[in-house]
C-alpha cells in the first residue's frame, strides 16, 4: 500500500511536537542515516546548495553536531531555549509508493524569547520520507522560508 | 587630553574608553549619518554581480534606494532609484536585466544608461523643460578597487584608492586566491537584522577576544571533527598567533596564523579525505604563481578586515563580504555574501560554501551567538546613564605588535569615528577640483 496522507500527517505532527518540546535526541531518531537538512537563502529558494550560499545545508554529521551544539548551555542564541510552536497545514503528497513519499506542507513557526517580539517563520516543508520497517523516517528535509529576506527574523538558530 | 565627549583616548594614562551614549542615542546616529555615512566611501556591490549590459541590482545604501547597474556599453553606474518627475522608485525588482526602467506612476521611461527616453504627453511641458536634463541621477561618486564598488555622497571626497590606504593590501590578499585575479559573488544573500547599534558589529567582526567564550560550541565542533588545536602559547588566548593592525583612515585588520582550515588551501578533516588532492593542487598553483611566502599568506592565514565604516571582508572559513547599515540607534540591517574565485571547480565551490556555513551566517554555528551577544550588549546599554563608559584598553601598554585578542584595531576604528564626529577631518586630502 502506498504511503497515505493520514500517516504522513501523523508523522509531521509527531515531529513538530518533538522539536517544540526540544526533545532533540528523539528527533534525531526520526532521521535516516543519510538525511540532509537544508534551508535555502530567501532570495534564491530554488538554488542548489553546491553553488548557492544557503542559510543551512547539513548532512547527517552536521545535523548531529548541530544537536550537540543546541543542547549546550554555550549555544548562546538558544540558551535559554526559545519557545517555539509550529502549526502545520496544507499537507500534500507530491509522490508516494510503498517505501517512500515526497511531501509538502505549509508551516508557521512562532518563536518566543524573553522580552522580544514574537517572530513568525512562515514557509513550506519539502520532505522525503522513507519506510523503514514499520516506521516512516525523514530522508530529506528542505525548509523554504517565504520572507523576502530574514530581516527581523534574525537568526535561524533553532531547527526550523 | 582629548576633549571629545564620546571617546577618552589618553595613551599616556593607558586609558581608552568609549561613552556608551554613542551606542544608544538617536541624535548621535543622526550625526553619524551626516558626518560618516555621507562622507566616507561605502560599499555598494561587486563587479561580478553585473555581467551583461542592462544587468542591475537594487539596494539600499546609506538610507538611499540605489540601482547598481551596467550600461549599454558596459559602464558601471550607480543611480539614485528615484524618478526625476515625482520621486517614486523607478526600479522595484531586486535584480535583473533591463533595457529600460519604467516608472509606473506616470510612465516616465529611462534607458539602461539612465537617459530619460520617453515622457508621456510631453507636449504639455513648457518650452524650457529639457528632457536631456532629467536622466536618472547618479550618486555623486562611484569607484571600484579590484571589483569592489563603493559610492560616496560627498562630491569632494578623496579618491577611493587613497581612502582605502593599507586596506588595499588585504583586499589584494583575498583576490590573490584567484589565478586570474577575478573573484565572483556567489548567489544567495543572507540579509538579517540585529537589534544592536551598528558599531557593535564593527567591533565584533574583528574582535578575537570573544572567540573562546562566545564561540565555545563552534570550537568544540572543530575539535570534535578532528582539527588539531595547540595549547595557546604564552601570553596568548587562542591556539595560533595573530595580530591586530591599523591600516590607516580607520581601517584595521586581524591577521592570524590559521588553525581552523581554509578552502584555499589548508585542509582540515571536515573537508574529507577525497578533497586532499584538489586542495594540494590549489596550493601548488598558488605557490607557482605567487611564490612560497605569499602563497603561505594567502593560504595559511585568515584575516578579518574592517573597511571604515561598515564593510567587513572576512577571509576565514570562506570569504564573506558583510555590510551593515543602521536602521535606528539600536537596530541594523546586515547583508552578507560569499565570494569565490571565478574559475573555481564545482567541487571546490561546494566545499567553500560548506565551510562558510560551519561558522558564518544566520544558521551557522557561530554567527547566531554573535548576534545574541550584540543584542545582550544593547540590552545592557540601557544602563548607559549609570554606567557611562565601555573599556577598550587591551594591549594599550604594549610596544610593537599587538595581538588579535588585544584591542588596537578596535581603537583604530573608534579614533577615526571620533575624528569624524568631532569634525577634525577637514585636513584630509580631497580629490582634485
Amino acid at each position: 500500500m502506498t504511503i497515505a496522507r493520514s500517516e504522513v500527517e501523523d508523522f509531521l505532527y509527531a515531529e513538530a511536537a518533538l522539536l517544540d518540546e526540544w526533545r532533540l535526541d528523539d528527533w534525531l531518531g526520526l532521521l535516516t542515516p543519510d538525511c540532509v537538512y537544508r534551508v535555502p537563502p530567501n532570495d534564491k529558494p530554488d538554488g542548489a546548495a553546491a553553488n548557492t550560499l544557503y542559510i543551512i545545508s547539513d548532512d547527517m554529521e552536521r545535523i548531529k553536531a548541530r544537536i550537540v551544539r543546541l543542547k549546550s548551555r554555550n549555544a548562546h542564541a538558544e540558551y535559554p531555549h526559545s519557545r517555539t510552536r509550529r502549526l502545520i497545514t496544507n499537507v500534500r503528497i507530491v509522490a508516494s509508493d510503498e517505501v517512500s513519499a515526497t511531501v509538502a506542507a505549509n508551516f508557521v513557526i512562532y518563536r518566543f524569547r524573553r522580552e522580544e517580539k514574537i517572530r513568525e517563520y512562515v514557509g513550506t516543508y519539502h520532505f522525503k520520507l522513507a519506510r523503514v520497517g514499520k516506521d516512516l523516517k525523514l530522508a530529506e528535509r528542505i525548509v523554504k522560508l517565504d520572507a523576502m529576506e530574514l530581516a527581523s527574523l534574525g537568526s535561524v538558530s533553532f531547527i526550523l | 587630553m582629548s576633549t571629545s565627549p564620546y571617546v577618552i583616548d589618553e595613551p599616556e594614562r593607558l586609558t581608552f574608553r568609549v561613552n556608551r551614549r554613542t551606542l544608544v542615542d538617536e541624535q548621535v546616529l543622526a550625526e553619524e549619518r551626516r558626518r560618516i555615512f555621507d562622507t566616507c566611501w561605502i560599499y555598494v556591490g561587486h563587479d561580478s554581480e553585473l555581467r551583461a549590459p542592462g544587468d542591475f541590482r537594487t539596494r539600499t545604501v546609506c538610507g538611499r534606494p540605489l540601482i547598481f547597474s551596467k550600461g549599454s556599453n558596459g559602464e558601471v553606474r550607480v543611480f539614485l532609484n528615484s524618478c526625476r518627475h515625482r520621486a517614486a522608485t523607478v526600479c522595484r525588482e531586486s535584480e535583473g536585466n533591463a533595457k529600460r526602467h519604467v516608472c509606473f506612476y506616470h510612465g516616465w521611461v529611462y534607458d539602461a544608461d539612465g537617459n530619460l527616453a520617453i515622457v508621456p504627453g510631453k507636449e504639455s511641458y513648457p518650452p524650457n523643460f529639457d528632457q536631456s536634463k532629467f536622466g536618472l541621477q547618479q550618486v555623486p561618486r562611484a569607484e571600484q578597487y579590484r571589483d569592489f564598488w563603493f559610492v560616496n555622497f560627498d562630491p569632494n571626497a578623496m579618491p577611493l584608492t587613497d581612502y582605502l590606504a593599507g586596506a588595499k593590501e588585504y583586499i589584494d590578499l583575498v583576490v590573490d586566491q584567484s589565478p586570474s585575479g577575478k573573484m565572483e559573488l556567489i548567489q544567495g544573500t543572507q540579509e538579517y537584522d540585529i537589534a544592536a547599534n551598528w558599531k557593535l558589529l564593527v567591533e565584533n567582526s574583528f574582535d578575537d577576544y570573544h572567540l573562546l567564550s562566545t564561540h565555545a560550541t563552534w570550537l568544540k565542533y572543530l575539535k570534535d571533527s578532528g582539527v588539531e588545536m595547540q595549547a595557546p602559547a604564552a601570553g596568548h588566548l587562542l591556539p595560533a598567533h595573530g595580530i591586530g593592525k591599523e591600516l590607516g583612515n580607520g581601517h584595521a585588520v586581524i591577521d592570524n596564523i590559521n588553525f581552523r582550515g581554509r578552502p584555499v588551501a589548508r585542509w582540515i578533516p571536515l573537508y574529507g579525505e577525497a578533497a586532499k588532492p584538489e586542495i594540494a593542487a590549489i596550493r601548488a598553483e598558488l605557490v607557482a604563481r605567487l611564490g612560497e611566502d605569499r602563497a603561505a599568506r594567502v593560504a595559511d592565514t585568515n584575516r578579518n578586515l574592517v573597511v571604515f565604516p561598515n564593510l567587513v571582508i572576512n577571509d576565514g572559513s570562506a570569504v564573506t563580504i558583510r555590510t551593515f547599515h543602521p536602521i535606528a540607534a539600536d537596530k541594523m540591517r546586515v547583508t552578507a555574501w560569499a565570494l569565490g574565485p571565478q574559475e573555481e571547480s564545482a567541487s571546490a565551490r561546494a566545499r567553500r560554501l560548506d565551510s562558510f556555513l560551519t561558522f558564518y551566517g544566520p544558521g551557522g554555528f557561530a554567527t547566531p551567538d554573535d548576534v545574541e551577544a550584540l543584542e545582550c550588549v544593547q540590552s545592557g546599554l540601557r544602563t548607559w546613564q549609570e554606567i557611562q563608559w565601555s573599556e577598550l584598553s587591551r594591549g594599550i601598554d604594549k610596544t610593537g605588535e599587538q595581538l588579535n585578542t588585544d584591542e588596537l584595531h578596535l581603537r583604530a576604528f573608534w579614533r577615526q569615528w571620533d575624528k569624524h564626529m568631532m569634525g577634525g577631518l577637514d585636513s584630509l586630502p580631497k580629490a582634485a577640483e
